[in-house]
């Protein structure tokens, strides 16, 4: 039995039923990293030691018959701008190189006191900005689909992560479409959840309107139990949400009749004929089961890309306006304070990042804040609109997640237009503040497609309901990444 | 609206950021090529719209005036690339 091979689900029953501890479990799991991880690159930091203290601690609570969370016992990962106390978590900046957190961030909190083992901090883009960790300042994440990396793709750790067994599910962070995109490239499910549903507190901010933590996981259950322990209001979030939290395990009912889903045509400019093709499957599929799908204008869908470029811009050089060598991180000495901070951001951050901050200083100063910015803030309007019109007609909206297969990003790490515009899909959602879902969807060339649902704010049920029919009626088992075979064959 | 190499050298210095002279010839060129893409906006009339900061209503968040645990001094120091007297220390500024 390979452990690394199950759901949460499937590795919950077990410890339940006491056929393997949580500490043999974890051990399968490290066993599996130091197999593969030399090719993912998926971590930024191991946490090893307390992962197995974590793992004995859960085993005596069972041990007890104390009640357990479904997520105790389980081997988690998060990416690493979500603060962990006591583990280094570096943004994938040079400038948080050594920055260890005095304190857990709120779904870092929510895990442990779930009893969730943390296995270590998944590879970024530096501080988020990107798709596909091409932007981290350390390296990239290899994509496990392209297993002998001809094609040089390349993904989000946390997607990467548990596509190949390293972690039963993670945490991701998603400020363009991040969490999303990853999770469509490397065959598996990702969720960014609606803005405010789940804190904030402790992700390190580099677009404080658009950014949201949410989950990455095998199927659409372990999609559930993890939003039942990460959701709700918290009180030292100041945009967190105080609404009721459902329990999202009653969504996965596999039923879509009469169902209303919108089919933008607007996300279909640009999108690859192939994927088009997978998304009209999809379509093919769902009216079969009942649900009515009918297209839906989305004029405003065009202005989406520029507008979030200047907002998550002028939101990042303020953010990362506080990295100055005084509090924590990087720090180059200098003869007086202000070539200190000069020379130590100079260092510190990458090119990327410095030139988001600068269009973000630029489109802020006197004289361009209303050309740009409040431009921008208003083209958000515009596309909150789009979705309203939508939603009156709609339940929800079906998309492709990436307009091309993974084997086409990271092909421009240099160009950050270009990968900007990868995220033409999933980053309308952020503008909107909506919940979306990227679920796997078969196969192109040997790389998986994922497709995109949206919903109206606050109803990530009926994402995990037709998500839940789609995984059950077409009944396709979790593509398996070339890598994860690798090694399979390799272990007999 | 292009950006010349003097306007990239005082986004610079607003951004507490160092460039070298090859620095400030990349950036003109690069975000000039960005602030062309983002004049696309410039095509849609926004003129009677609302901008929006946020797109779900917020109120701003109050509490009781009571005194409540934080951090101790020391965790918050632990990170301080250099610190005296339970201070952040910083090169001379006057």
């Amino acid at each position: 039995m390979r452990l690394y091979n199950l759901s949460v689900f499937q590795l919950s029953e077990l410890m339940e039923k006491k056929e393997i501890s949580s500490e043999e479990l974890t051990n399968a799991y490290l066993e599996r990293i130091s197999q593969v991880e030399s090719e993912t690159k998926v971590f930024v930091t191991l946490s090893k030691e307390t992962a197995l203290t974590q793992a004995r601690n859960v085993d005596q609570k069972r041990a007890r018959g104390e009640e357990l969370s479904p997520l105790a016992g389980i081997p988690m990962a998060m990416d690493d701008n979500i603060c962990t106390e006591g583990i280094k978590t570096t943004c994938a900046s040079k400038i948080l190189y050594n920055f260890i957190p005095p304190y857990d961030a709120t779904v870092a909190e929510r895990l442990k006191g779930a009893g969730a083992i943390l296995m270590g901090k998944c590879n970024i883009d530096e501080f988020g900005m990107g798709s596909s960790t091409e932007n981290s300042a350390f390296y990239p994440t290899q994509n496990p689909f392209d297993a002998e990396a001809a094609q040089g793709c390349i993904s989000g750790g946390s997607a990467a992560a548990v596509a190949v067994g390293e972690a039963a599910f993670t945490l991701g962070s998603d400020t363009s479409g991040f969490i999303r995109q990853s999770a469509a490239s490397c065959g598996v499910i990702g969720l960014k959840p609606t803005y405010g549903h789940v804190s904030r507190f402790g992700l390190i901010s580099t677009a404080s309107s658009l950014d949201q933590i949410g989950p990455i996981t095998q199927d659409m259950t372990d999609l559930a139990l993890v939003l039942n322990t990460i959701c709700g209001h918290d009180v030292k979030d100041a945009t967190s949400a105080s609404v009721d939290v459902p329990d999202f395990t009653k969504s996965l009912v596999n039923e879509v009749k009469g169902l209303r889903i919108g089919l933008p045509k607007e996300y279909e400019s640009g999108v690859e004929p192939q994927v088009a093709a997978k998304l009209q499957e999809a379509i093919s599929k769902l009216e079969e089961l009942g649900a009515i799908c009918e297209e839906v204008a989305m004029p405003h869908t065009e202005y989406a890309a520029p507008a979030h470029y200047i907002i998550s811009s002028a939101e990042a050089s303020s953010n990362l306006a506080r990295f100055d060598g005084v509090r924590h991180g990087l720090r180059v000495e200098a003869e007086d304070v202000s070539s200190m901070f000069k020379k130590t951001r100079s260092q510190g951050f990458g090119a990327e990042v410095k030139k988001r901050i600068m269009l973000g200083t630029h489109v802020l100063s006197t004289g361009n804040y209303d050309t740009y910015y409040v431009k921008a803030l208003k083209v958000r309007s515009l596309i909150k609109q789009d979705f309203d019109r939508a939603f009156e007609k709609f339940d929800c909206l079906l998309t492709p997640t990436n307009p091309t297969t993974a084997g086409k990003t990271g092909k421009n790490p240099n160009d950050s237009l270009a990968m900007h515009l990868s995220g033409v899909c999933t980053l309308p959602v952020n503008l909107a503040g909506l919940p979306a879902l990227s679920l796997p969807f078969g196969m192109v060339d040997g790389m998986p497609v994922g497709l995109q649902l949206i919903a109206r704010h606050f109803e990530e049920e009926t994402l995990l309901r037709v998500g839940y029919t789609l995984e059950q009626s077409t009944n396709q088992t979790r593509p398996k990444p070339g890598l994860f075979l690798k090694y399979n064959i390799h272990r007999g | 609206m292009k950006i010349t190499e003097q306007n990239v050298e005082q986004v610079a210095l607003f951004s507490r950021l160092e460039l070298t002279e090859e620095d400030k010839a990349v950036y003109t060129e690069s975000l000039n090529t960005i602030l062309d893409y983002l004049d696309m906006l410039d095509k849609l009339d926004t003129n009677n719209i609302e901008p929006a900061a946020h797109v779900l209503s917020f109120k701003n968040v109050f509490r009781e005036d009571k005194l409540q645990s934080s951090l101790a001094k020391e965790l918050v120091l632990v990170n301080a690339p250099e610190e005296e007297a339970g201070c952040f220390k910083v090169p001379r500024i006057v």
